[in-house]
């Protein structure tokens, strides 16, 4: 189920209506366990979210990567999704929400399909990636398609500036290179495939013997 | 030329490959260790006075001495949240040689008695994380991780656990909050891991450059690692050079290298006609050094001595381009960005530190903002429950001190530029 996000319900001033999501509703009793029973849950997705739970002690570590997994197939932790982790892994939904929210790549609001992350941290924006994300704006800020997000440090300093494209990481990128970047990833194809971090060497040149 | 111990051929094809890496003598070590016992495996983590790779620079064989004796459950984990500033030294290695990795933690793991192991790698490093998965199946079909491994009765559970980005789970106590699956929030220390630390067990926590070292300190010999470096600084390190440098990247260190040898032999310094201002010689968290330490060599003691720490190995140089109070506010709004929240002194402390660097860019601020901004960050640091405040405050601290007299004339100048934009106005 993707999510429109023309179907978040507003009121007519825009704001959102108080909902799942929001820090507390003192009106509604405390949420509960949802029952495994009348939940229906993805067979494929109940399956992952089983075998993640049996790696650790206890069931709950399993959080963040059944967190991924629920961001994988439905595109944003939808509310959902989440009750449907909540009622396989036996935790109320506000857990997995508070979880959620901490962390910088689990997003609790729709966006859009394809990651763009550019790391603007500070070896990337002494080498320009301020005015990269500039550029990744300009061309794609208000696209649908793109989740596009200033990170910060990605551990690519070498490849500066440089963006992680839905996972994989790529650099240096040329500001004159983002419209052919974004083209790419709206193909579905790998940009810029020689600077693919896969592809890079090591530069030490004391590895190679 | 250094002698290279991790970075060894790290580009040749398929060496993350079981095959591969059995081919260039993998596992042996693992054999080598198996044969002798945990206490003569131990006694040679000790010998080699490896210190811990990720960062505070703890002694590994100490580290697992500390962990109680007998019949418990005891768990290993491996900290390859990588997001220290600069730091990109252990995603070559995930990515390149992921067995290297896994047998360090298998030996480790044996060492200090224990059977669970996890790899704690952050959300972002998903190539990585592959990497390491594939590796992993192939050394559980193997029969290296598992029940009785080759033929011993030690055993071993190993998972990979990928984050989902927060630069504070890369703090030990705030990693196992994570790793069990809550928010990403620091515990109080003591007790310390070593006790009590992942579902209150007695828990190993080390560097993945850390771990990965440990089969070439078996196959070498505690005494032999040791040869390399120098005093209270053992072995090679990784060290990622990035910046304002023409050849950035990760260097196979011995340490004790003159610092400038990094900087302007490997990495090639800055680019032409410009000068380095000042670096960060262990990521962004370590205070800052100008360009009259370059000739400082490049080891733990040393770096401690000049007022800064070797920390992760992330050499960031930044050249006489760029003004200090951008590098400053750049430092300020990660960690503004990434604290928890948990502790006042650092939650505040960063937003506070972010908006008196806004005032001095904006020309709102005066000379005695800079007094007020020093006493913020001697008074975050030492007041939280982990250092994520302290690794604001030490760097922005250093550079208030060292280049006061460019941050005071970045002050007046942007005073400046106000007043002739009031004036035209008027």
């Amino acid at each position: 189920v993707s999510v429109d996000p023309s179907q978040v319900p507003r009121f007519g001033h825009g704001s959102r209506v108080p909902g799942w999501d929001d820090a507390a509703d003192l009106t509604k009793d405390p949420a509960e366990i949802p029952d495994l029973a009348t939940t229906p849950v993805p067979e494929e997705l109940r399956a992952e979210i089983e075998d993640y739970m049996t790696r650790y002690p206890d069931r709950r570590s399993a959080a963040i990567p059944v967190l991924h997994a629920v961001q994988a197939r439905y595109g944003w932790c939808t509310p959902e999704g989440i009750e449907q982790a909540a009622a396989v892994m036996r935790l109320t939904p506000g857990y997995l929400v508070a979880v959620a929210t901490f962390y910088d790549m689990l997003f609790t609001h729709p966006v859009g399909r394809n990651d763009v992350y550019v790391c603007t941290n500070i070896s990337c924006s002494l080498n320009g990636a301020d005015e990269l994300f500039a550029a990744f704006h300009e061309h794609a800020g208000d696209d649908p398609e793109f989740n596009l997000r200033a990170f910060e440090c990605l551990g690519a300093c070498d490849m500066a500036p440089m963006a992680s494209i839905n996972g994989s990481y790529v650099g240096p990128i040329a500001i004159d290179e983002v419209p052919d970047v974004l083209e790419a990833v709206r193909r579905g194809e790998e940009p810029l495939p020689e600077r693919q971090l896969s592809r890079r060497r090591c530069v030490d040149p004391n590895a190679t013997t | 030329m250094t002698e290279t111990l991790l970075f060894t051929d790290i580009d040749e094809p398929g060496l993350s490959t079981l095959e591969v890496y059995e081919r260039r003598g993998g596992y042996e070590s693992l054999r080598k260790a198996l044969a002798m016992t945990p206490e003569q495996v131990l006694g040679e983590l000790q010998a080699s006075a490896i210190r811990g790779r990720g960062g505070a620079g703890f002694a590994m064989g100490q580290k697992i001495s500390f962990l109680p004796k007998g019949d418990m459950d005891k768990f290993l984990v491996c900290n390859a949240d990588e997001s220290e500033p600069g730091t990109f030294k252990d995603r070559e290695l995930m990515q390149k040689s992921p067995h290297m990795l896994i047998e360090g933690m298998i030996i480790a793991a044996y060492a200090g008695g224990i059977n669970r192991a996890y790899i704690y790698i952050r959300g972002e490093y998903e190539l990585q994380a592959q990497r390491l998965e594939a590796a992993l199946e192939e050394a559980r079909a193997a029969g290296y991780v598992g029940e009785d491994i080759l033929g011993s009765d030690h055993s071993l559970i190993m998972w990979v656990h990928r984050g989902a980005g927060a630069y504070i789970c890369g703090e030990e106590t705030a990693l196992l909050d994570s790793l069990e699956g809550k928010r990403g929030n620091p515990r109080l220390k003591p007790p310390f891991p070593a006790n009590q630390g992942l579902y209150q067990g007695p828990t190993l926590i080390n560097n993945v450059e850390t771990l990965s070292t440990v089969p070439a300190i078996i196959r070498l010999g505690g005494e032999e690692y040791a040869k390399l470096g120098v005093k209270g600084s053992t072995g090679t390190k990784l060290v990622s050079v990035s910046g304002h440098v023409t050849n950035p990247g990760n260097f196979e260190i011995e340490l004790g290298m003159p610092s400038r040898e990094i900087i302007y032999g490997l990495a090639g310094g800055p680019p032409e006609g410009r000068e380095v201002k000042l670096w960060f010689p262990g990521g962004s968290s370590s205070p800052v050094l100008t360009a009259n330490d370059l000739d400082l060599p490049y080891d733990f003691d040393t770096l401690a001595k000049a007022g800064s720490m070797l920390g992760s190995g992330a050499i960031i140089v930044v050249d006489d381009s760029t003004s200090v109070v951008d590098v400053a506010l750049k430092t300020a709004k990660f960690y503004r960005h990434e604290s928890c929240g948990k502790c006042t002194p650092c939650r505040e402390g960063t937003n506070w530190t972010v908006k008196m660097l806004e005032r001095i860019d904006s020309g709102e601020a005066t000379p005695m903002d800079l007094d007020i901004m020093a006493a913020v960050q001697t008074n975050i640091i030492g007041h939280c429950l982990c250092v994520l405040g302290d690794a604001m405050a030490m760097p922005i601290g250093s550079m208030i001190a060292k280049f006061r007299g460019e941050f005071e004339a970045h002050i007046e100048a942007a005073r400046e530029r106000n007043d002739a934009l009031v004036e035209a106005v008027a």
